[in-house]
C-alpha cells in the first residue's frame, strides 16, 4: 500500500527481482564489497559445518560417560543433562529445588505483568500493582527461606540463577533509592551534603567492584558492633547496593541537569518547598529521561553479580564453575560455560530490547 | 545537624572497629609494608624477589596492573575501531558479523569470558612439544603465547629519535601550512613532505646504521621454550579477555559518535569541494570525537578497574598481591587502604588526562 502511494503508477518488481537487487546493493555493489562478502562466505562455509557437527551431529547424550565425551569429537550434552540442576540452583538442597523454581516462575510472571501492563489490565493501577508485588516478594522469600510448613534453608545454600537474580534485582532496587538521595545531594546547596555525596560517588566509582566485595567480606565483621553477625549473602548484597548506587546517582544527576531552571522557578512560585518540588516536579521528569541509562546500569549489574564467584558464593557462574570441577566429569567445561553464557545472553538481550522499546515510546511522548 | 549525624555515625563505626581489633588480635599500622614478603610473584617487570619488602611486592602488582591496563586500552581501542567501521560498512554480511560479535561479548559477563579463555589457554592448548604454530616464530601452547623478539641494538634508539624528529617536523610543517592557508587562502601541498619526514627520516637513520635487524625466534629446549617474547597463559587470558570485552562497548561508542554527525555536515563539506578523506578528517572526526571522548573515558576507566579480575585467573596484579598480603600479614584494613589508594589515583589520573584532551577538542561557544 505504502509503496503504491510512494511510486504512483510504478509496477512493483517481482520478489526475485527485489531480492536480487537487495543482494546486489548490500553485498556486491563495489569490488571491495564483493571481496569482503566472498571472504566472509568462505569463512562461514569453512567454519559452519564444524560447528554444526560439534553441536548436534557428533554430540553425545545421556548415557555417555566423561571418558566417552573426552574421546568424542562433539559436545557432551550428557554432562549438562547430569549437571543442569546444579548449575541452575547451586547448592540448594536437591529435593527442595522445586521451591526456587516456583519462586523464579512467580518472579518472571510479575516482571512480564509489570513490563506489559496494558495486556494485564494493570495500566495506571499502580497501587494494585505494588500490592501484588509486595505479596509476590513475601511469597518468594518464604519459598526460598522456608519456615511455616517448609523446611528452612540457610542463605549460604542459596545459589544458581535465583541467587544471581536476588543480588541484581534487590541490589538495583535498593540502590535506586540511595542513588536518588546521592544525586540530589550532589546538586544540593549545602556544602557538607554536596561534599559527602561527591566524595562517596567518586570513591566508589574509583574502586573496582571486586575490591568492594573483598572489603565487605573482610571488613564487615570489624565495623559492626561485637556480637552482631551478618551473613555472607547480606554482606555481598550491601556491597552491591553501595556500588550500584554510585553509578545510578551519576545517571540520575544527568537527568536532573536536563530539567530547565524554569521548572524549579515555577514550582517555587507555586509555593512548593524543596522536597515537594523535587518529588512532584523535578524527579518525575528527570527519572523519565534516564530510564534507558538505568536499564543499562541494571544490565551491567546483572552481569557483575557473577563476581561473587571470587568470594566463594555460588551464583549462576559460580555453580557452573563448581559443576566443571566435579571429578566425575573432569576436563569438560565448554558445555557448562556455553549454557550459562546463553542464559546471560538471553536475559541481557531481552532487557536491552525492552529498554530500546521504552526509549522509543518515551521519546515519542516527549516530542 | 546533618554533619553532626554523619560525625556520630562515623564515630560509632570507628568505635566498633577499635573494640573489634583487639578482640580479633589484629594490630593497626602501616609498618608491615617494610617487612619482608615471603611469597613469589611469578611474572613481574621490576625484578621483585621473595624476601624483598611487602611495599615492593605491592609495587610489582601495581606495575603489572598498569601493564595490563595500558596494553589493553591500546589494543581494545584498535579492535573497537575496526568493529565500529565493520558495523557501519555498507556490506550487509560484514555489518551483521560485527553486530553478532558485539552483542555476544557485551551481553555475557567478563568473568565468564576470562575463565573460559584461561582454561582454554592453560588446559586445552597442546604442550610445548606439540605447540601450534600459525606463523613461523609464533607458538601457541599451554605455556602461553610465544612471539619472536626483536634483538635490541643501539641503532634502534637512534631510529626512534629519527621518528620523533620526523613527527615533530611534520607537525611544524602542518602548522606552517595552516598559517599559509590562513594568510593566502591556498593550502600548500604537504602530503609527500609529511610522508618523507615521518617514514623517510627514521628509515634513513635505520639504513645508515647498517639496518641491524635480528629476530630471536623462540625455540624448544627440553620441555619448554627458550628465547623470544613469552606471554603467560594468565597474562594472555586477562589481556585478551579485557580487550575482547571492552572493544565491544567501545565499538558501539565510536559508532554512535560517527552516526551522531548530521548528514548535512557531510553534504556541506562535499559541496565545498572537500574530498572523502578531507571530509572525514576535517568535518566528521573532530565532531565525532566530541561525542566519543567522554563515554570512551569511562570505558578506559572501567577497563582499568576490570583488570582487577586478574585475581580470578591467577595473574599477579595489584588485587592478587592484596589477597596474598592480607592472608600473610592479617592487616585487612591497611591492605585494602593501599589498594583503594592506588586504584583511586589511577582512575583520577586517567580521568584528568582525558578531561584535558576533552577540553582541547570541546566545542568553544562564544
Amino acid at each position: 500500500m505504502a509503496a503504491e502511494l510512494a511510486y504512483p503508477g510504478a509496477v512493483r518488481p517481482s520478489l526475485p527481482m527485489r531480492a536480487g537487487r537487495w543482494v546486489w546493493r548490500n553485498l556486491f555493489g563495489t569490488v571491495a564489497n564483493s571481496v569482503i562478502t566472498l571472504a566472509i562466505l568462505w569463512l562461514l562455509v569453512s567454519l559452519l559445518p564444524g560447528v554444526v557437527r560439534w553441536l548436534a551431529l557428533d554430540a553425545l547424550w545421556a548415557p555417555a560417560t566423561s571418558e566417552q565425551c573426552l574421546q568424542g569429537d562433539g559436545a557432551c550434552w550428557a554432562f549438562l543433562q547430569a549437571k543442569w540442576r546444579l548449575i541452575l540452583f547451586g547448592p540448594y538442597p536437591y529435593d527442595e529445588q522445586w521451591r526456587p523454581a516456583l519462586a523464579m516462575a512467580l518472579f518472571f510472571a510479575m516482571v512480564v505483568a509489570s513490563c506489559f501492563p496494558r495486556t494485564f489490565r494493570l495500566a495506571g493501577r499502580i497501587r494494585l500493582l505494588l500490592a501484588i508485588w509486595a505479596a509476590a516478594v513475601a511469597a518468594i522469600a518464604w519459598l526460598l527461606g522456608g519456615g511455616g510448613g517448609l523446611a528452612p534453608v540457610e542463605t549460604r545454600l542459596w545459589g544458581g540463577l535465583p541467587l544471581t537474580l536476588i543480588l541484581s534485582v534487590v541490589g538495583a532496587f535498593s540502590a535506586f533509592w540511595l542513588a536518588i538521595l546521592l544525586a540530589l545531594g550532589r546538586r544540593s546547596a549545602m556544602p557538607i551534603v554536596r561534599a559527602v555525596s561527591i566524595g562517596y560517588i567518586e570513591l566508589i566509582r574509583g574502586v573496582p567492584l571486586i575490591g568492594l566485595l573483598f572489603m565487605a567480606v573482610v571488613l564487615f565483621p570489624l565495623i559492626v558492633p561485637p556480637g552482631v553477625d551478618v551473613d555472607k549473602l547480606a554482606r555481598a548484597q550491601i556491597a552491591f547496593i553501595l556500588f550500584f548506587a554510585a553509578y545510578m546517582a551519576e545517571a540520575i544527576r544527568g537527568g536532573l541537569q536536563a530539567i530547565p531552571a524554569g521548572q524549579y522557578e515555577a514550582a517555587a512560585s507555586l509555593g512548593l518547598g524543596y522536597w515537594r518540588t523535587m518529588g512532584m516536579i523535578v524527579l518525575p521528569q528527570a527519572l523519565r529521561i534516564v530510564i534507558p541509562s538505568l536499564v543499562n546500569i541494571f544490565i551491567g549489574a546483572f552481569k557483575d553479580t557473577s563476581l561473587v564467584l571470587i568470594i566463594a558464593m555460588f551464583d549462576l557462574l559460580g555453580s557452573a564453575n563448581a559443576a566443571k570441577s566435579d571429578s566425575a566429569w573432569w576436563g569438560l567445561y565448554v558445555e557448562a560455560y556455553l549454557f550459562v553464557a546463553t542464559i546471560y545472553l538471553v536475559f541481557c538481550a531481552l532487557m536491552s530490547a525492552y529498554s530500546q522499546r521504552l526509549e522509543r515510546r518515551l521519546g515519542a511522548g516527549r516530542g | 545537624m546533618l554533619a553532626l549525624a554523619l560525625a556520630a555515625a562515623l564515630a560509632w563505626l570507628v568505635g566498633n572497629v577499635r573494640q573489634n581489633l583487639p578482640r580479633m588480635g589484629i594490630e593497626f599500622g602501616f609498618d608491615f609494608l617494610g617487612q619482608p614478603a615471603g611469597f613469589e610473584i611469578g611474572e613481574n617487570l621490576i625484578g621483585y624477589q621473595p624476601g624483598q619488602t611487602i611495599f615492593r611486592a605491592y609495587l610489582a602488582g601495581m606495575v603489572n596492573t598498569i601493564h595490563v591496563a595500558a596494553l589493553g586500552i591500546v589494543l581494545a581501542t584498535m579492535l573497537a575501531l575496526v568493529l565500529a567501521l565493520a558495523r557501519l560498512s555498507p556490506n550487509w554480511l560484514l555489518s551483521k558479523l560485527a553486530w553478532g560479535y558485539i552483542e555476544l561479548f557485551r551481553n555475557t559477563p567478563l568473568l565468564l569470558q576470562l575463565l573460559f579463555l584461561h582454561i582454554t589457554f592453560a588446559q586445552v592448548l597442546p604442550a610445548p612439544r606439540l605447540a601450534w604454530s600459525p606463523l613461523p616464530g609464533v607458538f601457541l601452547s599451554n605455556r602461553g603465547l610465544l612471539l619472536p623478539a626483536v634483538l635490541a641494538d643501539p641503532i634502534h634508539v637512534w631510529v626512534a629519535g629519527g621518528l620523533a624528529a620526523g613527527l615533530a617536523g611534520a607537525w611544524l610543517l602542518q602548522r606552517w601550512a595552516a598559517g599559509r592557508q590562513a594568510a593566502t587562502g591556498i593550502r600548500p601541498r604537504t602530503g609527500w613532505a609529511t610522508l618523507l619526514l615521518v617514514v623517510g627520516l627514521p628509515l634513513a637513520v635505520f639504513l645508515a646504521g647498517g639496518a641491524p635487524f635480528a629476530l630471536e625466534l623462540p625455540a624448544l629446549r627440553g620441555f619448554n621454550f627458550r628465547g623470544g617474547h613469552a606471554m603467560s597463559p594468565e597474562f594472555a587470558a586477562i589481556l585478551f579477555g579485557l580487550v575482547f570485552y571492552s572493544a565491544a562497548f567501545m565499538a558501539e561508542t565510536i559508532r554512535a559518535g560517527i552516526l551522531g554527525i548530521r548528514r548535512g555536515q557531510i553534504d556541506a563539506a562535499q559541496s565545498l569541494g572537500l574530498g572523502r578523506l578531507l571530509t572525514l578528517r576535517l568535518v566528521v572526526l573532530p565532531q565525532a570525537m566530541r561525542i566519543i571522548v567522554p563515554p570512551l573515558t569511562s570505558q578506559y576507566l572501567s577497563l582499568t578497574k576490570s583488570s582487577s579480575l586478574a585475581v580470578a585467573v591467577g595473574y599477579p596484579d595489584l588485587m592478587r598481591v592484596y589477597t596474598v598480603v592480607t592472608a600473610d600479614t592479617g592487616r585487612p584494613i591497611e591492605c585494602i587502604a593501599v589498594v583503594v589508594a592506588v586504584y583511586l589515583t589511577l582512575s583520577l589520573l586517567t580521568a584528568l588526562a582525558m578531561n584535558l584532551y576533552n577540553r582541547r577538542i570541546a566545542l568553544v561557544e562564544r
